[in-house]
């Protein structure tokens, strides 16, 4: 179980030290990347198979001492984000420039990734809070790596809010020690479920669901995202999509099944409200940009939204669904992204305006971007369909008309971007401008990841069936909290 | 004991948020600095004020004495403060390389990454 924390670790000290050779450092972080994955498809078979795995540091006993906790969600997290820094790694050789890869990038990608591994798997709230700093000090360097004008103010946007938003999840823990007396989530569901606490634990989980928001990006609290998100390089940027906001969903979804369940039932308007300000204003936002890359950040903004709508309606289907759509939209969206990266690369700019012509000239990148866009927009029969059919079904059956509408309604938005990028980039005559012309390795290393992420949305939606069961099962874990609790405490 | 403590960190959220608000990036990291002390302060209170009372057990006995501090919210500072010394650190640095890359420090005229 600690195999996800030490193997990035390792990888990381070793990309450390060998930095002045560039082959010797895509060999090992290639190795180090296949290796974390083949160990993260084996956390979840074995979580399949025998159930919720824990583990204690240092063999102190669960309330006191560091736990390290698999469930099925946590386990299919682990493995997502094992797929989507592997195919990052792969696009990064031929993508990012040589100054960067000099500065000890893949160091820093595997420490990001740690951080990402220990938030999935920590067991209380303070290692979750210092594994969240793991990851974001890495992202900040990641972020202001190259130190070009535009991508240093998106970093000070993207650090202030980030430190801030620590700083108020530090404070929330420190109040929820004083009403508690303990931070290990399962003693802690224990503990505030015998102990109906009124009054000021309504703040308390508010401050949490502020602090988290802020990192998953959720309305009122991301416009930080699209400032900062499109200027570094495409590999980075789709690291941070698939990584970072989703563990901000992560820590959302943990907090509301495990500990504050019983507040479940005051906070649930809120959180339907959040869900649908957040898919509307991402996807309005979307609208309007003319620049490819600024675009798909506004999508990020509005595709976590449906997880949310998963969470507020809290049921076993809802919360299904949106851990199948979490899986899916971190495929497909880091996918565009990429595509994006690629473009720019050729045409040298990321202005709709000035794309155009790819679908003539680059058959086997438009193919690329259809499969993921359609694939995000929610047409069947590919990944997005299946998520957003369980989610709408969920809601139904609640009978929360509103958030299906909503939802609905912004899935034809999302297609009506998708179709602006298409016809812009892709079908439009191709516009003057002098175009690079990549050397077949590159164009090789580039595709390759981009095929495989497009490839897995689509064998995500032939196999929707079984991944719907995954995710029924991972829902049951969630809402079944006793099993958690005896395989934390025993 | 604690009432002081809460006084403090009434003070410093205040000052905090009012150095935040300012255009300056000097002043966006003081504020930040300012709000990391804030959080360790809140934790130090978590548990209630105990002086004199080091969470020791004697020899020849299983349980410490009665009435000592409790010594979980001590380790959790001593966390923060590290991590808190790392990320004003490098506040600093982005805040200078910024200063020199867009030639102010003025918030207000970094509009160029906004939508």
């Amino acid at each position: 179980l600690i195999l996800p924390l030490v193997l990035p670790a390792v990888t990381a000290a070793l990309l450390l030290v060998t930095a002045k050779s560039r082959r010797l450092q895509q060999l090992l972080a290639t190795g180090g990347a296949t290796a974390l994955l083949l160990v993260s498809v084996a956390l979840l078979v074995s979580v399949r198979r025998k159930g919720i795995v824990a583990a204690q540091m240092g063999a102190w006993p669960a309330p006191f001492g560091i736990t390290l906790v698999a469930d099925l969600f946590s386990a299919v997290m682990v493995l997502l984000s094992a797929i989507l820094a592997l195919a990052v790694v792969v696009y990064s050789f031929a993508s990012i420039d040589e100054r960067r890869q000099r500065a000890r990038y893949y160091a820093l990608v595997f420490v990001l990734w740690m951080g990402v591994d220990g938030a999935f798997l920590a067991g209380d709230i303070f290692n979750l809070y210092v594994w969240f700093e793991v990851m974001l000090i890495s992202s900040f360097v990641l972020v202001a790596l190259g130190g070009e004008r535009l991508q240093l103010e998106g970093a000070v946007k993207y650090v202030a809010i980030n430190v801030l938003a620590s700083a108020l999840l530090l404070i929330a823990i420190g109040l929820l020690y004083a009403r508690a007396g303990t931070l290990n989530m399962a003693d802690l569901a224990v503990k505030l479920d015998s102990a109906q606490n009124g009054g000021g634990s309504a703040a308390l989980v508010a401050l949490f669901l502020i602090a988290f928001g802020i990192k998953a990006a959720v309305f009122p609290l991301f416009s930080w995202l699209p400032a900062s998100y499109p200027h570094p390089p495409a590999a980075v940027t789709a690291l941070f999509s698939g990584l970072l906001t989703k563990v901000g969903v992560y820590a959302i979804f943990r907090l509301f099944t495990l500990v504050f369940v019983g507040w479940m039932g005051s906070f649930r308007w809120i959180l339907l409200l959040l869900a649908a300000a957040t898919m509307v204003t991402g996807v309005l936002g979307a609208l309007a940009q003319s620049e490819l890359r600024r675009l798909l950040s506004f999508h990020i903004v509005s595709q976590i939204g449906y997880p949310l709508m998963g969470l507020a309606l809290f049921t076993r289907s809802a919360l299904a669904g949106a851990i199948f759509f979490l899986v899916h939209v971190v495929l497909a969206k880091a996918a565009l992204i990429l595509v994006g990266g690629v473009t720019e690369r050729i045409a040298g700019t990321d202005a709709l305006a000035r794309l155009g012509g790819f679908a003539q000239k680059e058959p086997t990148l438009a193919g690329l971007f259809l499969v993921p866009a359609l694939a995000l927009a929610g047409l069947p029969p590919l990944s997005g369909f299946f998520g957003k059919l369980a989610l709408i079904r969920a809601g139904l059956a609640e009978r929360q008309f509103a958030i299906v509408a909503v939802a609905l309604g912004v899935s034809v938005l999302t297609l009506f971007s998708m179709v602006k990028i298409w016809t812009k980039a892709f079908w439009a005559p191709s516009s003057p401008g002098d175009r690079r012309v990549l050397s077949k390795r590159d164009r090789a290393t580039l595709l390759l990841p981009i095929g495989s992420l497009a490839a897995l949305t689509v064998l995500l939606g032939l196999w929707a069936g079984s991944g719907l069961a995954l995710a029924n099962d991972a829902a049951g874990q969630l809402l079944e909290r006793s099993h958690y609790v005896r395989e934390v405490l025993k | 004991m604690s009432g002081w403590i809460a006084i403090v960190t009434g003070l410093l959220v205040g000052a905090a948020v009012y150095e935040l608000l300012g255009r300056s990036l000097v002043r966006l990291a003081v504020g930040v600095v300012l709000l990391g002390h804030v959080s360790n302060l809140v934790l130090f209170a978590a548990e209630g004020v105990t002086r004199g009372g080091p969470p020791i057990v004697p020899i020849g006995r299983t349980m410490p004495p009665a009435a000592v501090a409790d010594p979980l919210p001590q380790a959790l500072i001593l966390t923060a403060i590290v991590i808190n010394f790392g990320l004003t650190a490098f506040m600093l640095v982005l805040a200078h390389r910024t200063h020199q890359a867009v030639g102010t420090d003025d918030l207000d005229r970094m509009r160029a990454s906004d939508g």
